[in-house]
């Protein structure tokens, strides 16, 4: 498997150099850096070429890396019913950078882009319809980057006076808990009770 | 909103005709729970449909970066809850595949037999619920029978009927008493008559076929660019089976047919789900057969780092007791690498790709969910239809909005 793997890997760089920055294979799996200006190229690349083959879209995600200049990595996942291989593509983009939108070469990219507009905040030039999908009507902010509250901003309820629903801010009666798990010998990220004084010596 | 604005005299000018816009769902039953489609129609025909969905949004993906891996494990069983122990299924293989764990055979056998049982759970309820959709009333009545059966043996295995939280990583939570596997096996001799009632009920059944025959024809093309799998593709003639394909757990050993359709419409997509109970069927007899054989006897964790102790030991030893401790508060490490994992559930291709940053809570998990995709095309699909085949349609898609809003 993973020399089939190695050998995909060879073949996309070999032939897309332009597109590929780099390529590893973990777990069983292969994962391709692509540049951000190349990925609909690429895709529809992967898609007709005889010995990829990516017939199928299976995902588009995104993940949250505050603490790196590129903010955000763009994930593709494809499938080849006909070769019985997957890929994964990763487009590291900043914050403020546009993504090329796939609705052309697959169409079932289209509601994995609203979601990913939704909870990270990426645009995608090209989209035909590019709305938030699973948030509220109205909704503001996006849920799944990393310096946004679990709980939100907003609690809605019936209002029995007004006769409607009504958003209010959030009220808690207890702070919502998030454990640090890690031991502190391991890398806490707060002063340890009694090294106050420490820095001070 | 019927194209009669401004319009005085019915004999004279051009008739100006808008088309109608209405919202079918939230409540509507054939929404199967929470959809709102927008639905704009000349007439009786569908010229656009524009699903809303979101209403089901619970955060699971926010929610699962603050928990443990473990406590993240009864999220899945909220996703589709139809069949729930498949869903848990895919995270399992995502952390197993990441810490390199390996499941002893018996549990990787469990497995296999309640996902099979799973799968007839699904089935039973998009088979009998599109026969409602389309105006039978006695299928559900029969197929909710036997589904309540099934859970029976769900709650004997894990004590819970639907969020079962059984699979483990490494294995699953308690082992089968031997009675439970009889039982399972009388009722396995049973069901075939129940699948040939509630065939005989809707097979030939003259309104069933007007209703569902040549309506929603996904050719194999379209089925590839939506991005389908399950039984949307295998309705398309495509013999495409992730269990067949790509086995995992210990599929590759097991004998049973991948049945496709034909014409891709909503007739052999329901086709399709009844030939797959029996060969569930038939997957279910084998794995008893293996879990009472000598092989499949042993444990059904694999002790270690991200499985507790055994409750014996924890009585005796103070290391295991440490341990336990300290996985049901803490909770075990994964180690950093990223991983998709994707199970064959019965509404289509289910897959998780985890993002480990090496700590005990997963740095990003994205839920895939078959459903997704299948709602995604509706507009596509329902194009050019009637407006009463917009149920069949829904039905025939087999949504559940538990995994597709998340």
């Amino acid at each position: 498997m993973s020399k089939q793997l190695k050998e995909l890997g060879e073949y996309i760089e070999a032939k897309r150099a332009d597109c590929v920055l780099g390529w590893q294979i973990a777990h069983g799996e292969i994962t391709v850096d692509v540049a951000p200006s190349n990925i609909a190229g690429l895709a529809e690349f992967l898609k007709t070429d005889q010995n990829c083959a990516f017939s199928t879209l299976v995902d588009i995600t995104a993940v949250d890396w505050p603490e790196r200049p590129k903010r955000f990595d763009v994930v593709y996942h494809m499938l080849s019913m006909y070769q019985n291989h997957r890929i994964r593509l990763r487009v590291a983009v900043r914050e403020e950078d546009m993504v090329r939108s796939l609705c052309g070469v697959y169409p079932a990219a289209n509601w994995f882009e609203r979601e990913v507009f939704d909870m990270f905040g990426i645009i995608f030039t090209g989209h035909p319809d590019l709305r938030r999908i699973l948030t509220d009507y109205g909704f503001r902010g996006y849920p799944l980057r990393k310096d946004f509250p679990t709980t939100g901003y907003t609690e809605v309820r019936y209002d029995e006076v007004q006769k409607r629903v009504v958003y209010e801010p959030v009220k808690l009666v207890q702070e919502y808990r998030q454990f640090d798990f890690m031991s502190p010998w391991e890398g806490a990220d707060y002063i340890l009770p009694g090294d106050e004084k420490e820095d001070t010596k | 909103m019927d194209g009669s604005n401004g319009f005085v005299d019915a004999l004279t000018g051009e008739q100006k005709i808008r088309n109608f816009n209405i919202n079918f769902g939230p409540q509507h039953p054939a929404a199967h729970g929470v959809l709102r489609l927008v639905l704009e129609l000349d007439g009786e025909l569908v010229e656009r449909c524009d699903p809303h969905i979101g209403l089901l949004h619970r955060g699971t993906e926010k929610l699962m970066e603050s928990r443990t891996y473990l406590q993240n494990l009864p999220y899945f069983d909220r996703l589709d809850y139809v069949a729930p122990m498949n869903q848990e299924h895919a995270w399992c293989l995502a952390i197993e595949r990441l810490t390199g764990t390996e499941v002893p055979r018996r549990a990787s056998l469990i497995r296999v037999l309640y996902s099979e049982i799973g799968r007839i759970l699904n089935h039973l309820l998009n088979v009998t619920t599109q026969a409602m959709d389309v105006g039978a009333l006695t299928p559900p009545l029969w197929g909710f029978e036997e589904r309540e059966k099934l859970m029976i043996f769900y709650e004997r295995a894990c004590g819970a009927r639907l969020h079962a939280a059984y699979f483990r990583p490494g294995g699953v939570h308690q082992d089968l008493p031997p009675e439970l596997l009889d039982d399972i096996e009388t009722w396995a001799n049973e069901f075939p008559k129940v699948i040939d009632d509630i065939d005989g009920l809707l097979t030939e059944n003259r309104v069933f076929k007007q209703r569902n025959v040549d309506i929603g024809i996904v050719s194999q093309q379209e089925a590839l660019d939506w991005g389908f799998s399950g039984v949307m593709v295998r309705g398309s003639g495509m013999a495409w089976d992730l269990r067949r394909a790509q086995p995992y757990e210990c599929y590759d050993e097991f004998d049973f047919l991948v049945p496709v359709g034909k014409n891709g419409d909503c007739f052999d997509r329901y086709l399709v789900r009844m030939e797959e109970m029996r060969q569930s069927l038939r997957i279910i007899h084998q794995s008893i057969e293996k879990l009472r054989a000598p092989e499949g006897q042993g444990d059904i964790l694999t002790r270690g780092k991200v499985t507790p102790p055994k409750r014996g030991e924890m009585k005796r030893s103070m290391e295991a007791l440490i341990h336990h401790f300290k996985l049901y508060t803490e909770g075990f490490h994964v180690p950093e690498g990223e991983v998709y994992a994707a199970v064959e559930a019965p509404k289509g291709e289910f897959g998780v790709y985890l993002v480990a940053d090496g700590t005990n809570r997963p740095y990003r998990a994205k839920l895939r969910a078959p459903g997704f995709l299948h709602l995604q095309a509706m507009d596509h699909v329902a194009k050019g239809h009637q407006l009463a085949d917009v149920a069949a349609l829904i039905g025939t898609m087999d949504v559940v909005f538990g995994e597709i809003d998340r």
